[in-house]
């Protein structure tokens, strides 16, 4: 038993790692949730890689990394709708460009100083065994602010991955509330990429809120299952990490990903008249 | 009261105009059907109505406002392409939703607004599908929840393009009875339709081909030229014993309608 315990009780730096990944999961999940929901997967990794330029610039001039992650995101963001909008091109085309763009950028960025070079894997694969006190409470307040917008937003946010035009027409302008959940995207990236890194945030974002869609039969639920999906894998990754000194964030996501085809498969297995539950394009009809 | 006003009015989306020259009202409790090919105008027109695209040129009053400006007072219905998509939600939080438009962000549900909800999945006989996942559901459950989600808004004004679809006959004859229902409680009614046996029953028929071709009651503008002109192809019945009946072949949508009119007098 106490090899399940008192690794965060003997260790300061296990508990808050713990702390944050834990708040890491609670946004994840619910801003994850409506990513998964909406089909958002594309941006949400775009975003995730987005902002590796930013912090890049940052840590150069000396900044915290959150500024420069969020300033990264904005322009992300920015140019995701600009080319979107602009352009005839599918936007996963436009994304998909962008993303490369950043990715390249961050790198030319860290090319250019030869301190860079530990700080590029913190940047990429996260160190969340060196979350101090600080990056916490940041963590915290980011998480409260995420949840309570997303909770404030529900409805619209329900109407938007039910039918954008139905929440137009429900007086919820579906150009707004897009905006609002990009946003709130890019948040919860900005302060994820401390724990478990701006390449496997997306793993933390998309996992636990995908297992949810399995198993829920409603989003609160679907929620719930998450925040549970995401903190565990917080908690195995980070055990494992201590007791077999593996990297601790890309354990964590390995262990979401994990749950994820863990439950995919019991699922698939649990109904087997219903071979993956999926709607004809076409008809609408379930087959068999 | 006046439901709908269009006066010299143009539709059409990217500044591209589709229909021009529309002119008509709908009074409170009246009805209105839209008849026409794809890409005649009738989903541009319901789309303008309901506020999704802007007025080209004219005017038009939704609800004495402009259109978009009474959301809580709307209900719509779009033609839904079902993607197979994985949203986890059940029959009762789609019906549910219906509510929004009048609750607003924090508006508390109260007991009225569980009420209308109940009411409406009883109208479309889908109360017990209500905690099933929306995503369990054949095409024609999952369009009754939908219609149950239009009941439950009790809307002033109901706007709904192709709500038909997929419905068996029991569905259809439950769906026909919720909308004499709701007409007879005042509310107004449009819907954009290919069955022309259900727009004889409106009060008014508008016929679109990219243009106004008609617009009038039933026995007025459903008649052989006008329905020639609107579709395309129509075929009288030559046997004398069949006079007054005639079919309407249109390529996009399902098998060719036969249409009974009244002999004419002799």
């Amino acid at each position: 038993m106490e090899a399940f315990i008192d690794p965060f009780i003997d260790n300061a730096f296990m508990l808050r790692a713990l702390l944050a990944g834990v708040l890491v999961a609670i946004a994840c999940a619910v801003i994850g949730t409506f990513v998964v929901l909406r089909g958002l997967a594309f941006i949400g990794d775009a975003l995730a890689h987005g902002v590796l330029p930013g912090i890049a610039a940052a840590i150069l001039l000396g900044l915290p990394g959150m500024l420069g992650a969020a300033v990264g995101a904005v322009v992300m963001i920015a140019g995701v709708t600009l080319v979107t909008s602009r352009s005839r091109l599918s936007s996963d085309t436009a994304i998909g460009l962008l993303f490369v763009a950043m990715l390249a950028l961050g790198v030319v960025i860290v090319s250019t100083s030869e301190a860079f070079q530990g700080d590029l894997v913190a940047i990429l694969f996260g160190q969340i065994l060196g979350t101090g006190t600080e990056e916490v409470i940041v963590m915290a307040i980011a998480t409260v602010v995420v949840v309570t917008l997303a909770m404030a937003a529900s409805r619209p946010f329900l109407l938007l991955s039910f039918d954008p035009e139905q929440a137009d027409v429900a007086g919820f302008p579906s150009r707004r509330y897009h905006s609002l959940m990009m946003l709130l995207v890019a948040l919860t990236v900005v302060v994820a990429f401390q724990t478990v890194g701006t390449l496997l945030v997306f793993g933390m974002l998309l996992a636990p809120a995908a297992t949810g869609a399995l198993l829920a039969s409603h989003t609160r639920s679907m929620m719930l299952i998450a925040v549970v999906v995401g903190s565990v894998s917080t908690y195995l990754g980070l055990l494992a990490s201590y007791h077999y000194d593996v990297a601790a964030s890309a354990t964590i996501v390995l262990v979401a990903v994990g749950i994820f085809f863990a439950v995919l498969l019991l699922t698939n297995l649990s109904r087997p008249g219903r071979s993956n539950g999926r709607t004809d394009i076409s008809t609408g009809e379930m087959h068999p | 009261m006046t439901a709908i006003e269009a006066r010299d009015l143009s539709i059409g989306y990217r500044g591209e105009v589709v229909v021009p020259d529309v002119e008509l009202t709908v009074q409170e409790g009246g009805s209105l059907a839209l008849v026409g090919t794809n890409g005649s105008g009738k989903s541009t027109f319901i789309r303008t109505l309901v506020g999704l695209l802007p007025v080209l040129s004219g005017s038009m009053r939704v609800l004495g406002q402009a259109p978009g400006r009474s959301p809580a007072r709307l209900a719509y219905l779009s033609q839904f392409h079902e993607s197979g998509y994985i949203l986890p939600i059940r029959a009762i939080d789609v019906v549910r939703m219906a509510r929004y438009a009048t609750l607003g962000l924090f508006g508390r549900a109260r007991g009225e607004d569980a009420d209308l909800v109940d009411w409406a999945m009883e109208v479309m006989d889908v109360t017990i599908l209500r905690n099933r996942p929306l995503r369990d559901l054949s095409g024609g459950q999952r369009q009754r929840v939908y219609l149950a989600n239009v009941l439950a808004h009790r809307a002033d004004l109901i706007v709904l393009d192709e709500p038909t679809a997929g419905l068996d006959a029991a569905g259809r004859e439950r769906y026909l009875d919720a909308m004499a229902a709701e007409l007879q409680r005042g509310a107004a009614l449009v819907t954009a339709t290919h069955d022309i046996g259900e727009a004889v029953e409106y009060h008014q028929v508008l016929l679109l081909a990219r243009r106004v071709v008609a617009l009038g009651s039933g026995a007025d503008v459903l008649t052989p030229d006008k329905l020639m002109e609107t579709f395309g192809i129509v075929i009288s019945d030559p046997h004398e014993e069949h006079r007054g009946r005639f079919t309407v072949a249109e390529r996009t949508h399902g098998s060719p309608q036969t249409i009974e009119t009244r002999p004419p007098a002799e």
